[in-house]
Parts: structure tokens; C-alpha cells; sequence
């Protein structure tokens, strides 16, 4: 909506961009204007290994209702997975970071 | 009847005397042909943007749009770059002022220029034209095309775009033209009816067109948002805007 306003995520990972696979550090995550899909406004989620940076990124637009059925898979996916890995992600909650910028 | 036209990158002197990229588009002959700068919307120097460029080269102006997040990523994709902007907060606000300038300025300087110059944006670029001919006077028209936030509230302001534009109509320099869709939040029709008011108060010389059944962003053929009647009805607008005070003899 022609707005600034973003929510970062910090990331530990992988992603696989136009020269091949990149350490993450980052993802940049908000719902305005598309650059590329089809629709007047998208969730666009940046991946990145620093967002001050241009290479060493992954960028999706998804419309509403994809990105709403990403969100729930993704959780249902989690949530399955760390039922079949008991032990693993009891402290989940600590390595997670979220910051609104605006 | 032949027509023709070159368009293409150039680097210009921005803000701070930075190279900056920019494209340009211009009819063949010898001129004089009036210019337009066009600052291009938040999602980037993008391929709609250098259509509309060659739109305006293709109705007789020589048009140029510079790359508003080149600083942020120099070698970049556009997409790319616009992505490091979002991610800093958006280009500042003083930095939008001096890349606009220093692109009229390239435009004067160029042999067949007329010597007159209109400024034009879409989205934020849009709130950036109403800032832009608040702060300069480097323009002779100027086209705010659903610009966002140029009625902003304090906790909208940031360390990047400081100011409301809005507070700033009383500096305005060249007559302006809005054009508004009435199914748009941002801005919403009650911020065209303030920016309208304060535009009466400083008896500034404006024109709005607000089109209903039109929301933001309705000349973008590529989106679900584009209102083929209500765009082409909007052009010819801006065309006769510019028709009227960007020509030889205005």
C-alpha cells in the first residue's frame, strides 16, 4: 500500500539462488505492490544473506490466499516433523526473532 | 508520415552530484521538444515505468525516469535493488529531491529542449512529485498520480521521508494535476479531500480527476487493478496538462 513498513526475520540456513546455493541471514517480509506477479498486491518474502546487500537473494510473491496456505503448511510441516524428531526443538521459541520496520 | 524515437540508459548528476542511471526516451528530430521526469513507484525502475517513459517520447517529450534506488545497488537487477531500498526504509526524501532535479537538469541541457520541464510519479513517486514541487522549482507542471501518505500522520513520518507533504503546500510551485481512484486506501478519497482543501486554502493551481470504479494503480495493464476507461481517460488528461503548460509558447 505504497508504505515502507516491513517485518524482518533473522534466518540460519540455506537458499538456492541464481549462482547456486547461499548461506541465509535474513528475511525481509511484507504485503504491498509486486515487482513481477500479476496481482495489485502480494506477500513478498526477500531471503537474503544481507538485505543491504543486492546478490545472494531469493525473493517469492505469493497472492492472499497462497500465502496463506504457505503459512499453514509450513506450520503443519513443522509440526509433524518435530513430532517424528521428539528432543530436537524444546527451545524453538528462544532462536526466534521477529522486528517490525517502518 | 515516419516516426521514430531512441531510447536508452544515461547517467546523469543526481543529488550530491552522484552519477546516477536513468532512462531516457526521446523522439527523432531536431525538436524542441518539451521534458518530463518521471519518478517510478515503490517497486522499482521496472519495465512499466520505461514503457510510460516511451509513452511520453512517443506523444512528443523527451522523458526520463532515473533509477531512484540506483545508490542502493549500483550493478543491480532493478528488482534487486528495490529490495535493498525496502529493507533501508525507501530512498530519502532529500536525495528524491536532488535526482529530480539533477534530471531536469540534464533534460535543459540537452540542444533540442524547449527549456520546459514537467515532473510526474506514480505511487510513491506520486507523494515524491507533490514533495518534489513543494521543495523545487525546477519544474513547470507536475502530475501526482495516487501518491500515498502525502496526508501522513506523525507516526508515519521516518527518518527517511521526515515530512508530510502535505504541510509543505504552501512552498508549491507548479500547477499540479491529481489523478485518483475513488476505490483507493491509500490515498483514500478523504485524503484527496484534504489535500484538495489545503491546496484551495494556498490558492495553488491544481486540477483533480478522481475516477470511480478505479482503485490504486490503475494504469498498470499488468495487474488485476488496470481500468482500461478510466486510464485512457486519465492520460488524455495528464496530456493536456502538460499540453498546456509544458509547450513553447506557455
Amino acid at each position: 500500500m505504497c508504505t515502507w513498513i516491513i517485518e524482518k526475520a533473522t534466518l540460519q540456513g540455506s537458499a538456492k539462488g541464481a549462482e547456486g546455493w547461499f548461506e541465509l541471514g535474513e528475511a525481509a517480509v511484507y504485503y504491498d505492490h509486486p515487482y513481477h506477479a500479476p496481482f495489485d498486491h502480494v506477500l513478498t518474502v526477500d531471503f537474503a544473506q544481507d538485505q543491504s546487500k543486492p546478490d545472494h537473494r531469493v525473493r517469492v510473491e505469493l497472492d492472499y490466499d497462497s500465502a496463506r496456505r504457505l503459512i499453514a503448511s509450513m506450520q503443519a510441516a513443522l509440526d509433524s516433523g518435530v513430532d517424528a524428531h521428539p528432543g530436537e526443538h524444546e527451545h524453538d521459541h528462544e532462536h526466534v526473532e521477529v522486528s517490525a520496520a517502518g | 508520415m515516419y516516426e521514430g524515437m531512441i531510447a536508452e540508459t544515461v547517467t546523469i548528476r543526481g543529488h550530491g552530484g552522484d552519477d546516477v542511471r536513468a532512462y531516457m526516451a526521446r523522439p527523432l528530430g531536431a525538436g524542441p521538444f518539451p521534458g518530463v521526469v518521471l519518478l517510478h513507484h515503490m517497486p522499482g525502475w521496472d519495465e512499466w515505468s520505461k514503457e510510460a517513459v516511451r509513452k511520453f517520447a512517443f506523444n512528443g517529450y523527451v522523458a526520463i525516469s532515473p533509477h531512484l534506488f540506483h545508490r542502493e545497488a549500483p550493478d543491480a537487477a532493478p528488482d534487486d535493488a528495490a529490495a535493498v531500498a525496502r529493507s533501508a526504509g525507501g530512498a530519502p526524501d532529500d536525495r528524491i529531491v536532488g535526482d529530480a532535479e539533477g534530471a531536469a537538469a540534464h533534460l535543459r541541457m540537452l540542444p533540442y529542449s524547449n527549456g520546459k520541464v514537467g515532473l510526474i510519479g506514480f505511487c510513491s513517486g506520486g507523494r515524491q512529485t507533490y514533495l518534489v514541487n513543494c521543495r523545487s522549482t525546477a519544474f513547470d507542471a507536475a502530475v501526482d498520480c495516487w501518491g500515498g501518505r502525502v496526508v501522513a500522520a506523525d507516526d508515519q513520518l521516518t527518518e527517511r521521508q521526515p515530512v508530510a507533504p502535505l504541510s509543505l503546500t504552501g512552498e508549491m510551485h507548479a500547477p499540479l494535476l491529481g489523478i485518483f481512484g475513488n476505490d483507493d486506501r491509500s490515498p483514500t478519497p478523504e485524503d484527496v479531500d484534504v489535500t484538495e482543501a489545503e491546496l484551495k486554502k494556498h490558492n495553488k493551481v491544481y486540477e483533480f480527476h478522481r475516477y470511480d470504479g478505479a482503485g490504486h494503480g490503475f494504469f498498470a495493464v499488468n495487474r488485476p487493478g488496470y481500468r482500461p476507461e478510466q486510464a485512457t481517460d486519465a492520460w488524455e488528461k495528464v496530456f493536456a496538462w502538460y499540453g498546456k503548460y509544458l509547450a513553447t509558447d506557455s
